[in-house]
This record gives structure tokens, C-alpha cells and sequence, in this order.
């Protein structure tokens, strides 16, 4: 497969992250000094099981939560310590997200979740283009009530692309979905970084799915275990599990 | 089950904002009920313990004057317990330190000890001794209001002649429970007083030796009142009997069954509407609480646990809650009613006021919150153990939602993505949204019904004292006197304006109703008392015939062109047909007009009259009042400013005291409300909020959707409870109108405006202490979970 947009600009850069959680009286050390590169265009997938911090350090890049030390660059911003409203502007700027469980807000239908977004944005594309670029754009005028599970994730996705994100972060995207619709919500995510050359990271524990990505992080014990660069991308359509 | 319990303290703590909220309208709703009845009981108890204690008569009769003897054929009637013969005598006062004038009445008990009816239960000090004629007991208010003490002396003027009279004792007496001036609707315990003498003495005063002007005895038990009360006016009717009456018509003792039985309306009807929306409120906050548990009640049943023992927990967690809440309600319902009591004490003097809580009413009163929230509770756990445990498992399906009639306008556009959220939520779950809005109306309308009397209670005052009584003061004469008496008043000092007018005592009869009340005959052009329609327009006097206050009227039971019995109760004594020509809108009292020379017509007199409006120069007053005090003919001055004062003190102090309270209950009620529907709205949209946080929404607009929810619920909230509380506002008007005041079914534009800025000031509450919530909101966390 053809490489594609990739360049050597780094987006995110982490130095010796650390996230230590309080549960009670236990320490929980969720990252142990994460050092990680994201490059500009690039489709990463992160590996790891149940426990590992992939889920920390996602949320850690996409400013749901903040690091206990160390350095989280996004371009020049450091986001450790950043205030809520910073967060807030990173998040609302630059980062799209998929999770696990769509979190579509029901009352809305699609084109609605996603115009959610980009009336709030500087510059998006339409609700409409989005959907297309998701195979959606049929299904428009639908309530997540009325759409598959596949179809609701693509709607995030949509959702997730339709600001132009500069990255665009997935927690277990196809987690809840069937192997079949789950390649369809990674053809789509696979579109839209060919297309938009967002910086794209996936986490997952099916190592399946690496196979897709350019470079395969495998995430244990709240480190970086090991970073692979795949030397032929698999198109989704190719993926089993 | 231990873990269970543990659970279920666990649950208290964490659910604690919303309990409490519950706890509050349970509390609001049994407070009214123990607050209301409480009082209510206590008065009635004590007016019973004083009464049979202190030998209350049954039948009482004034007369000019009958002999000794004539009480031994009344004292034969068949039936006849006890008998007692007094003389008694308006009397003039006056107070060392105190300048208005002062009028009492001076009662004969037998020397040196109690009557056999309506005895004297002796506060301070003893009975006069007997044998002595310058020893006085007096009655307790008065004696307080002007700080006299046994040992004290005052001076009276006892058929003409002064005599200065010592205080032996203090006492209060079943007849003077209610303690009121002859003409007066309130006591003024610094202007009128009652005085016990020795019989011998005041005999001896009022020429009365040997004699009586005053009878009053008691049934033997099961003997009825009417025959005996015919019995003894034909006895006294040659004595110049005025009629004898029973206790229905004995001043003290009806104006206490009226507030007895306004007390026992309001005691019926302020529970019933607070019980009844604490019920229906906690019916669906149950419900509601119960409903964010779904997951819980699941994972419960996953584990095993039945739908017997889910019940249970959850019926234990409502009991608890209902069982704080009453404790409280109890707690200070019986606080709240022995505050109550004590106003009533002002003006009602009882020896004691027994007081007890009821085990009676704290049982219906848990017992109706206890439905109401085990009601709510059945329904939501029956829901939710339905649901398949797996179903908590996995992540929520997606709400159906439909586009609604409203997206198809041109308005629609407009709408913001978080606006349409709100709209649709609210569309969705429309049931859901209209019991907010009821559940918010109702904590409106209670707002409402507690606050519009005191509008309504300015509105009464205003008509009575801008449009009927427009003098300064009114005096009263010992006997009707020629008209011309008018212009030796315009002579006294600081009168600007003076109108006449005749008073007859006389009891009104239509059918089987009667009314005893004085008709008052007035020149058809008058300036100082007006006579108003129900649009408060002036009405002409006709030329002939009665005009009633519309709540005599309607006592009574006739319209115009009905005719009426008049009973005169002076002179003859003759009983005429009198036509009813109309009817008046006055909000006190209970009274009867008539042109004055057709009135003299009527009593066969020529121009007479009995009393007379003044305005006058207030600078000056005590100079007037000076004057008229030394005139001979003059009995009664009274001051109208003091009774404007005195009707709002009295109502202020007991109908405005309690509805005082029944605001502070519904304030909080609306609070508990909007609270625990913003909680609610909170807990159920957490997901959604967390979502669009991560979505790069700041608090402030993701707060916006939690606002507009409340926000519209409680705007929609507000006709509805104006309506409702209108509704209630009349029900309750409806029920509390006595023959001393009515207060007019007047909602002001204040009161709607003051209902729903309590409304909206409880949602803006509730809603900032669920912003501190959403402010905690983790993104992270609400996004793991499924529900």
C-alpha cells in the first residue's frame, strides 16, 4: 500500500510521563515514563492489554486528563498542568475522538451530532461532507436510535473529522462492534486519514488491527514496550479477527 | 443482608442532597397536618376544660330590672340546673397614666364568693372581701395592658357617681374568653375592661337592691334550648327581658366557635393541599431516585438476590427517608403549633392552654407520606427488577427520538445544537417533563395560596377603611336623642364633619336562620361611612327597606325582595316584616342599614339617634376626647384609626402567622422540588454532558443544557401553577369567611409576581448547587460507564 502523507514533523512529543491515580489509600502508577513520538499524517496503533495505560496516555494526548509528571508537547504547548480552559480550547482546536461506546447524544440526529461540532468550530467542513466521507450520507436525518452500531461509530467518526482536527484519537473503536462492521469503521477511519492526513492514533487490544497502521505501539505495564513500523500496510478489507 | 444494610446507609450518605430535599416535603406536609390539628385541639380543649370546669351557662338574658323573687318562677322551669342573678352596668374609667377613654363593664358576683355560674378562675389576688364596696376584681388582659396589680386603684364612673375602686384580684372568666367591647369585632384591652363587685355593693350603686338586670343558667343535661329560652322570655318579657339567648349567640363564646371552626377549615384544607402535593411529589421523586439506581437494582439481581429482597432494601430506603421527614414534620409541627397557640392565647384567655400531640394525626400523617412514597417506590423497583440483569451490562441502547412538529418551522433553524437538545429531551420524555412542570406548578400554587392573603389582607383593610368607614370616630349614646345633637358636636373642639345615625339592637329571622346584629339607620347622604357593591361603587340608600352585608344575606338565606323578621330588641320589643332592598359588599363584620327616618318609622319614635361619626383634627383629639367624656349622654367613643389597627394586628397575628409558615413550607417545597428535578436531569444527562465536554465544550456551555432544561420546565412551570394556585388561592378563600372578617378573593399582580420569582429563585438555587456537581463532572468516568 502506498505510503501517504507521512512527513518526520513530530505532533506530539511525551517525555517521562507519569500518571499515578489515588484509589483510596493504593497508589495506582497507570504510566511509568512514557517517551513517545506522534508524527504529522501518520496512522498509529496501540497495542496493549487491559492495564497497560494505553487508555491513560490517550486520554493524557487528547486533554481529558492530565499527566502526574513529565512533559506532553503538542507543537510548542506543553499540556501538563494546562488549566481547564486551555484543555477546553486544545480539545474544542485540535483533537477528534472516537470511543468504545459511539457517545452519540441521542436526541440529535446524525447531522445534528455532528453540526454539534462544527458550530463550535473555526473551520470545519459541512455536517453533510463529513458524513459522505463516512459512506453516511444517506442517513443523514437518522436518530442513533435508528442506526446500527456500525453506522453510530461512523456518525463519531464524522463527528470526531468534521472540525479538521489535527489528531484524531480512538479508544477501542470497533470494541463494541462485530468483526465485519468493525473493518467498515476502520475503512472509514483508514479514509479519512488518507484523505485529510490527520495524525491518527488507535488503541485497541487486537493485535489484528496493527496490521493497518503505520507504526504499532505496544503499550505494557504503563510503558512503552516496543514501537514497530509496519513495512506493508494491511487494508482494512484484509483484516480478520 | 448485612452488606445490604450496609448499602443502604451508604445510599443515605451519598443520596443525602435528595433526601434531604424529600425528607423537607414530607416534613412541609406533616408539619401543616400536626401544626394545624395541634392548634385546633389545644383551643378546643382548653375552651372545654374552662368551660366545664368553671360552670359555663347555657341560656344568658340581660333585662332593665326584675326582682328577686321573679328569678324563683325561672329558677322552676322545667329543666333548670343551675341559676344565677347578677346586676351588672356599663361603666366609664379611668386609669392613672392613661389619657383615651376607657369603658368596661361591671358584673355583681355574690359577696364573698364564687357564683354558681360562670365562675372566675382567680390569676392573682382574691375575690373582694365580702361586706366591702370599694374592691374590685379585673379581668387579666385588661389588668396587664395597664400594669395594675392587687392593691391598685382606679376610678369609675358607676351610674353617674365616681368612686375609686381597689384591686383585690385578677381573674379570667368562660364568659369573657373573648374579651370584647359593647359594638367592638376585636378586644382593645387597654380601652375596654370588665370589672367584678361585690353584689351588694354594685346593687347598692345602681339603685338595684333586691333586684336583677341579669340571668344566666344551665340545662340539666338533654334538655333543649329553644323551649326553655321561650320559657324564660315569657317570664322577663314584663321586665323588660331583651331576649334571652343561648351560647350560640353569647359574644365570647361565638366569636370563638367561628375561629374554631375557620381554625378546623384551615386545619382540613392547608394539610389536604400540602399533604396531598408532598404526596403526589414524593410519589415521582421516588420514582425518580429509584430510576438512576436501574443499574444498581441489576447488578443486584445478577448476583442472585430476588426481587423479594430488592423490595425490601428499597422499601427500607424509602421507610427511612419517610421516617426522617416525619420526625422533623412532627418535631416542628408541635413547635410550630404551641407558637400558634401562644398567638391564640393573646386573644382567646383561657386559664391554661392544654396542650398534646395526637398520636391520631402523627399517624395519618405518616401514613399518607408513607404511601405516597412507598406508591412511587413499588412502581419504579417493579420497574426496574423487570429489567434482564444483563441489560445494566452492556451500554445503553439509544433513545428513541422523533423529529417533533416544532422542527418543521422556520423557528427550528435557529435553534443551536444544545437547544435542540434540550427540546427534544424534554419531547421525548414528555410524560416525564409534564409531571416536572406539575410537580414545579404545585410548589408555585403553594406559594401562591400562602402569600396572596397577605395582598388580600391590605385590599380588606383598604376597602373597609377607604370606602366604609371614613370617620375618624364614632361615639355612642346612652339613648336615642333628637337629631340636633349634630350641632352641639360640630361645636366641640377639632370636629370638622359630623353625621348621625341610628343603632337598634335586633335579631334578624328568615325561616328557621337567625342573626342577632344591630341595623344601623343613616342618612341617605352621607360622607363618613360609605356603602359599597361588590365593584366597590357607592350605593344609594333606598327610601325603604334593609340592605344587608352580603354575608348576612347569605347567612340568612334571602335576596332582595325577600322579606325579613326584625325582632327590636328594646322598647316593645316587636317583631315587623322588613323587605330586603339589596345587599352590601363589606369585608368586616356583619351588619344591616336602613335610611334613618324609615328606621324611626319602623320603631314608631320620631327623630331619633344613637350615635354619631366625627371627623376630626387629630392635633386636637384629647381636647375632644376630654369633652366628650364629660358629657353625660355619651357612653362609647371609639377611635377607627385603633381599629384599623387592631382588625390588622388580629389578623396579622393569627391567620398571617400561619400562613407565614405555610410560605416558609412552600418555599422550601418548591426548593426540595427543582432541586431533585435538576439532580435528576443531571444524573441522567451526565453521559451526554461528559460527552461534549470531551467534545470541547466549556462548563459553561455544557451547563447551558442543564439550565435550559430547568430553565423551560420552570418557565412552562409558572402559568400552570398560577392557575393551580389560583384554584387552590379560591378553594381556601372559599373556606374561611366568619361573620368579624372576610378577606376578598383578591390575587394582586405582587402575588403572581412574588410566586414565580420564589419558583425561578428556587430553580436558580437548585441549580447552582448542581453546578458545583457538573463542575466535578469527570469525563473520563462518565464516559466508561454504560448507564
Amino acid at each position: 500500500m502506498e505510503e501517504v502523507g507521512v512527513s518526520s514533523r513530530v505532533v506530539f512529543s511525551t517525555r517521562g510521563v507519569t500518571k499515578v491515580y489515588a484509589m483510596g489509600e493504593m497508589e495506582i502508577h497507570a504510566l511509568r515514563g512514557v517517551d513517545l513520538d506522534l508524527y504529522a499524517g501518520e496512522l498509529s496503533v496501540m497495542l496493549g492489554a487491559s492495564g497497560s495505560g494505553k487508555s491513560t496516555l490517550l486520554n493524557i494526548l487528547g486533554g481529558l486528563d492530565s499527566a502526574t509528571d513529565g512533559r506532553v508537547m503538542y507543537g510548542d504547548q506543553n499540556l501538563v498542568r494546562a488549566s481547564d480552559r486551555v484543555l477546553t480550547a486544545f480539545r474544542r482546536d485540535h483533537v477528534g475522538f472516537v470511543f468504545q461506546f459511539y457517545n452519540l447524544i441521542s436526541s440529535l440526529t446524525a447531522r445534528e451530532n455532528v453540526s454539534i461540532v462544527t458550530e463550535i468550530s473555526r473551520n470545519p467542513m459541512t455536517p453533510e461532507e463529513a458524513l459522505a466521507m463516512v459512506g453516511l450520507e444517506e442517513r443523514m436525518d437518522h436518530f442513533p436510535s435508528q442506526l446500527s452500531g456500525g453506522e453510530q461509530q461512523r456518525v463519531a467518526i464524522a463527528r470526531a473529522i468534521a472540525k479538521r482536527p489535527d489528531v484524531l484519537l480512538c479508544d477501542e473503536p470497533t470494541g463494541a462492534l462485530d468483526s465485519k462492521t468493525g473493518v467498515r469503521v476502520l475503512e472509514a477511519l483508514e479514509h479519512v486519514n488518507r484523505e485529510l492526513g490527520t495524525t491518527t492514533v488507535v488503541i485497541t487490544h487486537n493485535a489484528v488491527i496493527g496490521e493497518m497502521a503505520e507504526r504499532v505501539i505496544q503499550l505494557s505495564d504503563g510503558q512503552v514496550a516496543s514501537v514497530h513500523v509496519n513495512q506493508r500496510r494491511a487494508a482494512p478489507g484484509e483484516l480478520h479477527w | 443482608m448485612r452488606t445490604l444494610r450496609r448499602k443502604l446507609i451508604r445510599d443515605l450518605a451519598m443520596l443525602r442532597g435528595q433526601v434531604t430535599a424529600i425528607a423537607i416535603v414530607i416534613a412541609a406536609g406533616v408539619m401543616t397536618l400536626v401544626m394545624l390539628v395541634t392548634s385546633l385541639d389545644a383551643i378546643r380543649l382548653s375552651k372545654d376544660r374552662f368551660y366545664e370546669e368553671f360552670n359555663f351557662a347555657h341560656v344568658f338574658v340581660d333585662l332593665k330590672r326584675a326582682p328577686e323573687r321573679v328569678a324563683e318562677r325561672v329558677r322552676e322551669i322545667e329543666g333548670v340546673s343551675l341559676l344565677q342573678t347578677q346586676v351588672q352596668s356599663p361603666v366609664r374609667l379611668e386609669v392613672p397614666g392613661f389619657d383615651d377613654p376607657v369603658r368596661g363593664q361591671v358584673l355583681s358576683i355574690p359577696d364573698g364568693r364564687q357564683p354558681d355560674l360562670n365562675q372566675l378562675h382567680l390569676r392573682e389576688g382574691s375575690l373582694p372581701e365580702s361586706g366591702r364596696n370599694d374592691q374590685v376584681l379585673l379581668s387579666e388582659p385588661f389588668a396587664e395592658a395597664h400594669g395594675l396589680q392587687v392593691g391598685d386603684n382606679l376610678t369609675a364612673i358607676i351610674n353617674g357617681r365616681l368612686k375609686t375602686l381597689s384591686v383585690s384580684g385578677v381573674a379570667l372568666s368562660p364568659e369573657f374568653i373573648y374579651q370584647l367591647g359593647p359594638g367592638d369585632l376585636l378586644p382593645d384591652y387597654e380601652r375596654f375592661g370588665v370589672l367584678w363587685m361585690n353584689r351588694r355593693a354594685l346593687a347598692a350603686s345602681l339603685d338595684m337592691d333586691g333586684a336583677f338586670n341579669r340571668l344566666a343558667l344551665s340545662l340539666q343535661s338533654g334538655v333543649p334550648v329553644e323551649p326553655m329560652i321561650e320559657a324564660v322570655d315569657g317570664i322577663l318579657a314584663p321586665y323588660g327581658g331583651l331576649g334571652a339567648y343561648d351560647r350560640e349567640d353569647q359574644l365570647s363564646h361565638r366569636f370563638l366557635s367561628q375561629e374554631l371552626d375557620q381554625l378546623r377549615m384551615s386545619a382540613t384544607i392547608l394539610p389536604t393541599i400540602f399533604l396531598g402535593v408532598a404526596a403526589f411529589l414524593l410519589n415521582v421523586l421516588m420514582a425518580r431516585i429509584i430510576n438512576t439506581q436501574r443499574q444498581q437494582v441489576a447488578v443486584l439481581k445478577a448476583f442472585g438476590y430476588g426481587n423479594g429482597a430488592i423490595g425490601w432494601y428499597y422499601g427500607l430506603l424509602t421507610g427511612l427517608i419517610v421516617l426522617i421527614g416525619c420526625v422533623f414534620g412532627v418535631v416542628l409541627g408541635g413547635w410550630a403549633a404551641s407558637g400558634l397557640a401562644g398567638v391564640y392565647m393573646e386573644y382567646f384567655r383561657f386559664p391554661a392552654m392544654s396542650f398534646r400531640l395526637q398520636p391520631r394525626v402523627i399517624l395519618l400523617g405518616v401514613a399518607i407520606a408513607g404511601a405516597a412514597a412507598g406508591l412511587g417506590t413499588f412502581r419504579a423497583v417493579s420497574r426496574a427488577a423487570r429489567l434482564p440483569p444483563a441489560q445494566a451490562m452492556r451500554p445503553p441502547a439509544p433513545e428513541t427520538y422523533h423529529q417533533t412538529a416544532l422542527e418543521r418551522s422556520v423557528l427550528w433553524r435557529w435553534l443551536s445544537q444544545p437547544s435542540r437538545i434540550i427540546i427534544r429531551n424534554l419531547s421525548r420524555h414528555r410524560l416525564k417533563a409534564a409531571f416536572s412542570v406539575l410537580g414545579i406548578s404545585l410548589s408555585g400554587a403553594l406559594i401562591l395560596v400562602g402569600s396572596f392573603q397577605f395582598n388580600a389582607v391590605d385590599h380588606l383593610i383598604d376597602t373597609q377603611y377607604r370606602l366604609v368607614q371614613k370617620a375618624d370616630t364614632n361615639i355612642y349614646f346612652s339613648e336615642p336623642v333628637a337629631p340636633g345633637v349634630k350641632a352641639s358636636l360640630l361645636n366641640q373642639p377639632g370636629v370638622t364633619a359630623v353625621e348621625t345615625f341610628r343603632d337598634v339592637a335586633t335579631r334578624l329571622t328568615h325561616g328557621h336562620r337567625e342573626y342577632r346584629t344591630a341595623i344601623q339607620g343613616m342618612d341617605a347622604s352621607r360622607r363618613l361611612r360609605g356603602l359599597i357593591d361588590t365593584a366597590y361603587r357607592d350605593i344609594t340608600l333606598p327610601g325603604e327597606g334593609l340592605l344587608l352585608t352580603a354575608y348576612l344575606a347569605e347567612h340568612l338565606g334571602v335576596e332582595p325582595g325577600d322579606t325579613v323578621d326584625v325582632e327590636v330588641m328594646e322598647g316593645q320589643r316587636r317583631t315587623l316584616s322588613v323587605p330586603v332592598a339589596g345587599t352590601v359588599n363589606e369585608p368586616i363584620g356583619m351588619g344591616a342599614y336602613m335610611e334613618r327616618r324609615a328606621l324611626n318609622r319602623l320603631l314608631r319614635e320620631g327623630p331619633a339617634v344613637t350615635g354619631a361619626w366625627l371627623l376630626t383634627d387629630q392635633s386636637r383629639e384629647q381636647a375632644l376626647f376630654d369633652r366628650l367624656w364629660d358629657m353625660p349622654l355619651v357612653t362609647s367613643v371609639g377611635m377607627i384609626r385603633e381599629s384599623r389597627t387592631s382588625i390588622r394586628r388580629y389578623i396579622e397575628d393569627t391567620m398571617l402567622f400561619m400562613m407565614g409558615f405555610m410560605l416558609l413550607l412552600a418555599g422550601s417545597i418548591a426548593f426540595a422540588v427543582l432541586y431533585n428535578n435538576a439532580r435528576i436531569a443531571f444524573a441522567e444527562r451526565a453521559r451526554e454532558l461528559a460527552t461534549l465536554r470531551v467534545l470541547g465544550f466549556t462548563r459553561t456551555e455544557v451547563a447551558w443544557i442543564l439550565i435550559g432544561e430547568i430553565g423551560l420546565l420552570t418557565l412552562l412551570s409558572i402559568p400552570v401553577g398560577w392557575g393551580l394556585g389560583t384554584a387552590l388561592a379560591w378553594l381556601l378563600n372559599q373556606s374561611i369567611s366568619m361573620d368579624l372578617f372576610r378577606v376578598p378573593f383578591v390575587i394582586t399582580h405582587q402575588t403572581y409576581a412574588f410566586a414565580a420569582a420564589g419558583v425561578v429563585l428556587a430553580a436558580t438555587l437548585s441549580l447552582l448547587f448542581v453546578a458545583r456537581r457538573l463542575y466535578r463532572l469527570n469525563m473520563i468516568d462518565a464516559l466508561k460507564t454504560a448507564e
